[in-house]
């Protein structure tokens, strides 16, 4: 039994994507959805500690003026072995800054195939399908797909107890006027 | 009395996983292939190992020996390419096997209710009772209900 064959492209558009490794694996986002790439040093300073109860991957926070990017680590958000990151990926649209290892390459991708139906779990919402570069697969992460709408809000009441915890934490120490 | 028996013969697909032979209805596949470099990335997927290329396609693959078997294949020699449905859609999936496959026509014995999901039926062949696959059954996917059409499965990427 035969299925249609893989959708020729005529004049093919292509992505601009960057690969990039997370415990020695290899992923793909398109370059669109990064805003920023900095070094995992350079954002440190800025970095408040957060604990959120279920949420291991996540266990810093930065914040910018109003809004608060969580920073994910990549190697725990995939079940990975543990890996000290290198570099961040500030993700456009999203609160999430990603830790990665680092970048392979910028390239650029023709065709990006749904990720097949027997994957059937989370990582449904993790990428946005599989393409094929160089005689290898690579999975094409959804930026929206490392914190879903649940975590988030775990995270922003979380934020809010350390929030509290700072201020009283301040008050304690302020001397008696 | 002459008593004319109508026989519905039927094609299969005669599969060795380790020491045991299964059957697969021929029309669910779609080729046979050797075994070729499997693709890892993370997910949370039981049964799935990976990926394949084949003919442009990116193709799951199953191994369904340790359901069947309990225990994983030591030694593969082909990849079955069968068809799995999901609802309407129709994708491929790679199904390691352990030894050369054979086409045969038989009738089939429908499976009765006590058999397990997996079972579409049962073939008398060559002395042994060789249970008929329900891949669809057999190979992980989304509750049908959840199944919707989608777009293309390849398409030219948009930023």
């Amino acid at each position: 039994m035969r299925l249609g064959s893989p959708a020729k492209s005529g004049t093919a558009k292509t992505e601009q994507i960057i690969l990039f490794r997370v415990s020695g694996q290899l992923f793909a986002v398109s370059s669109a959805s990064v805003q920023e790439v900095r070094s995992a040093d350079s954002m440190s300073g800025a970095a408040v500690e957060i604990n959120a109860p279920g949420i291991r991957k996540v266990r810093q926070v930065v914040r910018r003026g109003d809004r608060s990017l969580f920073i994910v680590n990549g190697a725990m958000h995939f079940g990975l072995h543990a890996a000290e990151g290198a570099l961040l990926f500030v993700l456009r649209k999203t609160r999430t800054a990603l830790l990665v290892d680092g970048i392979e390459k910028m390239t650029s991708m023709t065709r990006l195939q749904s990720l097949p139906l027997s994957f059937c779990h989370e990582e449904r919402q993790w990428y946005r399908g599989l393409t094929a570069l160089d005689q290898t697969v690579v999975p094409v992460v959804q930026p929206q797909g490392f914190l879903s709408p649940e975590e988030l809000a775990l995270l922003d009441s979380a934020l809010v107890e350390t929030d509290h915890a700072a201020a009283g934490a301040l008050q304690e120490t302020d001397p008696e006027p | 009395m002459t008593v004319s028996v109508e026989l519905e013969l039927q094609s299969f697909v005669l599969l060795r996983l380790g020491e045991r032979r299964f059957a697969v209805s021929a029309k669910q596949i779609a080729e046979l292939v050797a075994p070729s470099r499997v693709f890892r990335f993370p997910h949370r997927t039981p049964k799935l190992e990976g990926v394949i290329l084949r003919r442009g396609r990116i193709v799951p693959v199953c191994d369904v020996s340790e359901l069947l078997l309990g225990k994983k294949l030591t030694t593969r020699r082909f990849y079955l390419i069968a068809v799995r449905n999901y609802g309407s859609q129709k994708e491929w999936v790679a199904v390691p096997v352990s030894g050369e496959c054979e086409l045969i026509n038989l009738e089939m014995m429908s499976a009765s209710e006590s058999d397990a999901p997996h079972v579409a039926g049962w073939l008398s062949h060559d002395g042994d009772v060789i249970e008929v696959l329900n891949l669809d059954s057999l190979t992980p996917g989304p509750a049908l209900a959840a199944v919707k059409p989608e777009g293309p499965q390849v398409a030219e990427v948009h930023p």
